[in-house]
């Protein structure tokens, strides 16, 4: 086993071992925090295994060729807009951008498209905007989109170019 | 909710067209779920932690402050560092604005809010790798602090 698990492994168990403890010994601090930990899992839960099986349906279905020739390098523009179009569907937060966008790219799709996608689900996404719009006036959200819709498909561009230059490779999930 | 409705819909539609590339998609779902699930537990934690430690009258203090702009530094940095669902940050958002709260710094904590995750980054190294994960935060964190600004220029904030 590699050191890093290992240190992993034991903090994780520390954890655990605090929250048993702090509910054991009733003390206040360890008890939300063990709190929290059981509101943001279970609401996981909720959503993960939901978005894993349509990884998993995508992977297998979907032909490379088709996710090349709309989000590969002759993609051009139709790329971006794919991806702000898929990012504003996109549920949970951003934590489930990254395995969907790894996915994307193991199938053919560009590394700047793959970004778009990650700061399109971060920023785009419609119940949330929504539920924005609502709380603080669609002034407030036409102004956030406008700006920085272009900067993250600016930014993804370079940085997207800078990375294949480099011969950077998106690794799975190591 | 309607996630469960898709991903029941694909399933019947997939198993209708092919019983085995079903069972190797649920499979290749199960892998890819078991392998990332370490990270998504160390992000749990460490929410679990920072929610503790950065409780919502804290960053009402911070954020309340009367110079816009170390406000905005502040917002964006919370913001950077905490993670909240959408149903959480928005009405606390609301809250702010109407403790007078400037548009600009809510702005601030709300997109880095959306777009930095400092408590994300054991899923995102688990992908991309450290520098990229760094590379592309940083990059958040500007844009953040971008709209900010504009934010602050329309709605008066900056030149009165």
């Amino acid at each position: 086993m590699k050191r890093s698990t290992l240190s992993k492994i034991l903090l994780i168990a520390s954890y655990f071992i605090f929250i048993g403890v702090s509910w054991l010994m009733g003390f206040n601090p360890g008890q939300q925090i063990g709190q929290n930990f059981v509101v943001f899992f279970v609401d996981m839960l909720k959503i993960l295994p939901g978005a894993f099986i349509l990884i998993g349906l995508f992977e297998v279905w979907v032909k490379r060729e088709t996710v090349e020739r709309h989000l590969g390098e002759e993609s051009g523009f139709r790329g971006y807009l794919w991806m702000i179009l898929l990012g504003s569907t996109a549920v949970g937060g951003l934590y489930l951008a990254f395995p969907v966008a790894y996915t994307l790219y193991s199938k053919g799709a560009r590394l700047s498209v793959i970004f778009t996608y990650l700061g399109a689900a971060a920023i785009c996404r419609l119940p949330m905007t929504i539920f924005e719009a609502s709380f603080l006036g669609i002034k407030f959200t036409a102004i956030r989109w406008l700006v920085s819709l272009p900067l993250v498909i600016i930014t993804s561009i370079l940085l997207g170019n800078y990375l294949t230059r480099r011969g950077y490779r998106v690794e799975a999930g190591k | 909710m309607y996630l469960y409705i898709v991903a029941g819909l694909a399933l019947v539609v997939s198993l209708a067209f092919s019983r085995e590339k079903t069972i190797r998609s649920v499979k290749i779902a199960a892998r890819r779920f078991i392998k990332i699930f370490p990270a998504f537990l160390i992000m749990i934690t460490l929410v679990s932690i920072v929610l503790y430690l950065v409780p919502d009258e804290l960053i009402s203090r911070y954020l309340g402050s009367d110079s816009k702009f170390a406000a905005m530094a502040v917002g964006a940095l919370l913001g950077s560092v905490t993670y909240m669902p959408g149903f959480i940050a928005f009405p606390l958002a609301g809250i702010l604005l109407q403790k007078g709260v400037a548009y600009m710094v809510i702005a601030a904590f709300s997109t880095t809010l959306m777009m930095v995750g400092v408590l994300t980054a054991p899923i995102e190294k688990a992908y991309f790798g450290l520098k990229v994960t760094i590379i592309r935060n940083v990059i958040g964190f500007f844009i953040a602090l971008a709209v900010a600004v504009v934010m602050g220029f329309f709605f008066g904030e900056i030149c009165q």
